[in-house]
């Protein structure tokens, strides 16, 4: 019944506004003003060229408005010295692009406003000017020129090799979570091979490899604050992205082709809960590559410490292996050797 | 009026009369197989029409669900089935809704349906050819891309739904069905569709680039074209030699998913068991679809410059500012749109050092669109503008294009990027400079030529308040999506309620849902004025914009073939506008300089 009445009443609606465009459509021909050129009638001209800068103003104060208003809550923490680099050449792009764009969008609509029809004004003949074209190509190339060069600074930087002292930290996308890997004491990470992967052993790791048998995996990140963090991303399924929004970190996790990205972390998660007077803050871990359906929840927590705190930390965690004993008896001493046997196979190959 | 009436009752029967058979057309050949540009030109208009009412009620439906995150949906049940679980949306289906929304839009709407539509309406016209050098091919076009719709749209309706990867298809996720269930049939579906569109496009781009160069009529030199025409020439190259890159990206991932092929596929375990693919790059593909990807943005742009630029100028009463320069820039873009496609991978780990060359090389496409800017606005500069629903649309696309082509600046700076790739900040920045600003240029497109496509005029009124509420909408929806993206807001979100860093602007994402909500609504008012003018609009003129174009030298009506006598012969640029001593404010390009000696330039002397 209510379906019916609501749906009634939208018929209704509609016939009135019908009726209206109707009538409006009669009267324009009572009037006359449909026996004139399209937009050379004076009420249309006004209407259109004052909603124009009406458009301009309200729309240029409720922009600035709103920007104001949604400035804290779009200024994330940065937490990494290259993310400090970022924001800034960010925000001196904003403001050079924000220049442009306030020029532009007023003249574009005061322009609208003030050369509207008139019947007894005719439009100025003026098809072009080689040298106002020449003016308005050199200044946005040179500024392009001056914003590249900032990038590709700032870009190099970043992308540059890591430190050899860098904290390494493996990360490895999966449907639908994150699995972390660290090196251990000895500093390296045992390989890993996508046909060792089972329910227990999730990375791969191949614990024939020596390398491997220091290896832990913890349920959170931590890394030192001051100190670089060099994450080696890899992928087991799809294509995932590490993103660390406080950090101003993002690479994409790629099965089949690891990658990497190196920051150093400015504030301990600490730090950043004082600061922001969150005491839930945490630095956060999210997937930005579509990835299925749980993409949107692909969540880990990461903690800077103080190096002190961190070295705490590391003593005490025990590796995998030792933790899953079981897993070993899959690995026989003929593997063993393949692993030893393969490894100086690659160290010939490197040699050549 | 009346000059038309006596054009049309000349002899029709003049040398050009193989083309004036449309007397014994039946029904069929006439409106569906028909091979007249002019009919394929409204069919790929309705289709795109029909295109784009299914992609924005998409976008209706999952700008719900980000809007009100936390509420339930059962009234949406009856359409979506099992979709809704208990008043909630699926993620996997929220997934197909991006994917298809975004193919949709893209591909089928301002792809097939903007340079469809006015490529193969106007090229014929404005150059003064009877019809495409191929007609066949053109019908063909039409139909190879109607079946790819039906395709498409079939795989709305498959229980396992349609493609859910993004409308980017990355593999591996669109390769393996055990990733996502839209990549079991809908996948599939979703890549034939493709490759039908594919050759629709080319089939269309072939002739429309043929017809350019061969059909021009007597006079009409490549420097007194419209800027139409560059526009949909430039696409139609841009079309030819990209879509087929994506046709191969297809095919591969075609023979990956069917075939045990890894060219994108390796060191998978996924769904309890490793995979045997290996040595495959999922990398690869990336760089085989943004090869088309790239281009593509400019082949929805470039047809809307066209048509902006050519709108602008009647409606101002003013010659277009640079000609040469606006064909300049357009070549320009057209060049660099094909080597900057690895600015969307700047994150995918490729080497840091082709990072910087395609941030420079995608920097450098600022400069020509900032001419086209700025030749834009000193078009207006002294204008004596009539605010036709058409120009009120065009000079709204200008608006539009500087808003989100600004943004592209610091997207295009890889060390930016880093922290903006895949954020709303980048689906704030492609949708106001290729979405709202190519449906802009679209409804322009529309608005303008309609009295030519169907002989009668939509109804300004409506059309105004259609535009403003657009206008609105779309601002409205596009600017606030910037905050949240400098907040880091990934894309592609079913729900960000799950992270402490994105648990802001639940209001804002609500407002821009019904700021969504409102722009779809006001195409209601588009629909209704376009088919209810279609029947019962006011009778056009002739000329009703006093254009200088040749498409308004044909009867209100134009039959097959176009001019029912000669084709007329072009002495102009088809800017004279306003021209000082001329009687009227604007001279048509087939008048010759000897009948308007009083406005004629010293230069143009030698010409009478």
């Amino acid at each position: 019944m209510i379906t019916l009445a609501i749906g009634l009443s939208i018929v209704l609606l509609l016939v009135i506004l019908f009726l209206l465009f109707r009538i409006g459509t009669l009267a324009s021909i009572f009037r006359g003003s449909s026996q004139r050129a399209v937009g050379t009638t004076k009420t249309s001209n006004k209407v259109n060229s004052i909603l124009m800068l009406l458009f301009l103003i309200v729309g240029g104060a409720i922009f600035a408005w709103s920007f104001a208003d949604a400035w804290d809550d779009m200024n994330q923490p940065v937490a990494s010295v290259h993310g400090g680099w970022t924001d800034s050449l960010f925000w001196t792009t904003m403001i050079v692009i924000g220049i442009v764009f306030v020029i532009t969008q007023i003249l574009l609509f005061w322009y609208s406003y003030k050369y509207q029809h008139k019947d007894e004004k005719r439009a100025y003949y003026y098809p072009h000017n080689n040298k106002l074209e020449i003016v308005w190509t050199m200044i946005p190339a040179v500024v392009m020129a001056l914003l590249v060069f900032a990038g590709w600074q700032t870009w190099s930087n970043i992308t540059s090799a890591a430190p050899s002292d860098a904290v390494v930290v493996e990360v490895m996308g999966k449907q639908f979570s994150w699995l972390v890997r660290y090196p251990g004491p000895d500093g390296k990470l045992g390989e890993a091979n996508v046909n060792l992967i089972d329910a227990t052993n999730e990375i791969g790791v191949d614990f024939s490899d020596p390398n491997a048998m220091d290896d832990f995996m913890p349920r959170e990140i931590h890394v030192p604050k001051g100190k670089p963090v060099l994450l080696k991303i890899r992928s087991r399924d799809v294509i995932h992205s590490v993103f660390l929004p406080h950090f101003r970190v993002k690479m994409d996790a790629v099965p089949g082709m690891p990658t990497k990205f190196w920051f150093v972390p400015t504030k301990t998660t600490e730090e950043v809960r004082t600061e922001t007077g969150n005491p839930d803050f945490n630095f956060e871990l999210a997937c930005t590559e579509i990835c299925g359906r749980g993409h949107f929840a692909m969540r880990f927590i990461l903690v800077v410490d103080e190096p002190e705190e961190y070295e705490e930390w590391l003593a005490s965690q025990t590796p995998f292996i030792e933790q899953n004993p079981q897993l070993l008896s899959k690995f026989t001493q003929d593997s063993k050797d393949q692993v030893v046997l393969e490894k100086s196979a690659e160290e010939v190959k490197t040699e050549l | 009026m009346s000059s038309t009436d006596i054009s049309l009752n000349k002899d029709v029967h003049h040398a050009h009369d193989e083309h004036d058979h449309h007397h014994d057309q039946n029904f069929f050949e006439k409106y569906i197989f028909s091979q007249d540009h002019k009919v394929i030109a409204k069919q790929f208009l309705f289709a795109g029409i029909f295109w784009g009412f299914i992609g924005g009620f998409l976008s209706i439906i999952f700008r719900l669900q980000l809007g009100w995150p936390e509420a339930t949906f059962t009234f949406l049940e009856p359409i979506l089935g099992g979709w809704i679980v208990n008043g909630k949306l699926d993620p996997e289906f929220y997934l197909a809704l991006v994917t298809m929304h975004g193919t949709i839009m893209v591909f089928f709407v301002l792809t097939a349906g903007l340079s469809g539509t006015f490529s193969n309406f106007l090229i014929p016209l404005q150059i003064g050819a009877r019809d495409m050098a191929s007609g066949f091919m053109n019908m063909l076009s039409f139909w190879i891309f109607f079946l790819a719709s039906v395709v498409m749209f079939w795989s709305l309706f498959l229980e396992t739904g349609p493609a859910g990867g993004g409308w980017t298809v990355y593999p591996p996720l669109s390769a393996l069905p055990q990733a996502i269930s839209g990549s079991k049939g809908g996948m599939t579906m979703w890549l034939i569709s493709m490759a039908l569109f594919i050759a629709s496009q080319l089939l269309g781009g072939v002739n429309y680039i043929t017809t350019v160069i061969n059909l021009r009529t007597k006079g009409m030199s490549m420097t007194k074209l419209p800027l139409t025409i560059w526009a949909f020439f430039l696409t139609a190259i841009l079309g030819l030699l990209s879509f087929p890159v994506l046709l191969s990206a297809a095919l591969l991932l075609i023979f990956d998913r069917s075939f045990g092929t890894s060219f994108f596929l390796s060191d998978i375990y996924i769904a309890g068991e490793a995979l045997a693919n290996t040595g495959g790059s999922a990398i690869l593909f990336q760089h085989l679809f943004w090869f088309l990807g790239h281009p593509e943005v400019y082949i929805v742009i470039l047809p809307t410059f066209g048509i902006v630029s050519e709108v602008i100028a009647t409606n101002a009463r003013k010659p277009i500012f640079g000609y040469r320069a606006m064909i300049g820039s357009m070549l320009g873009i057209s060049v660099l749109s094909f080597v900057v496609w690895a600015h969307h991978m700047f994150v995918t780990g490729m080497n840091p050092f082709l990072g910087s060359v395609f941030m420079f090389l995608t920097l450098i496409i600022a400069v020509p669109s900032a001419v086209k800017v700025f030749n834009w606005i000193a078009t207006l500069w002294r204008g004596n503008i009539r605010f036709t629903t058409a120009m009120l649309y065009a000079i709204a696309f200008v608006s539009l294009f500087i808003s989100g082509g600004l943004t592209g600046i610091i997207l295009g700076n890889s060390a930016l990027d880093i922290q903006l790739h895949d954020t709303y900040f980048v689906i704030a920045h492609f949708h106001l400079v290729m979405g709202a600003a190519a449906f802009f240029g679209m409804f322009c497109g529309i608005y303008h030529w309609f009295p030519k496509m169907f002989g009668r005029m939509m109804d300004e009124k409506l059309g105004a308040l259609h535009f403003w509420l657009t206008f609105l909408s779309a601002y409205l929806v596009f600017m606030p999506m910037h905050y949240i993206g400098i907040a880091g807001f990934p894309r592609r979100y079913y729900s960000w309620t799950g992270f402490d860093a994105f648990n802001t602007f639940t209001d804002l994402n609500s407002f821009i849902s019904i700021a969504a909500i409102l722009g779809f609504t006001a195409q209601l008012i588009f629909l209704f004025n376009f088919v209810y003018s279609i029947f019962k609009g006011r009778r056009a003129t002739a000329n009703p914009w006093h254009s200088n174009t040749l498409e308004w030298t044909t009867p209100v009506n134009p039959g097959h073939g176009n001019w029912p006598g000669e084709i007329p012969t072009v002495y102009r640029w088809p800017y004279d506008y306003s021209k000082p001593g001329a009687a009227e404010d604007y001279i048509p390009q087939n008048v010759p300089y000897s009948q308007t000696q009083s406005s004629n330039l010293p230069y143009e002397r030698e010409l009478e």
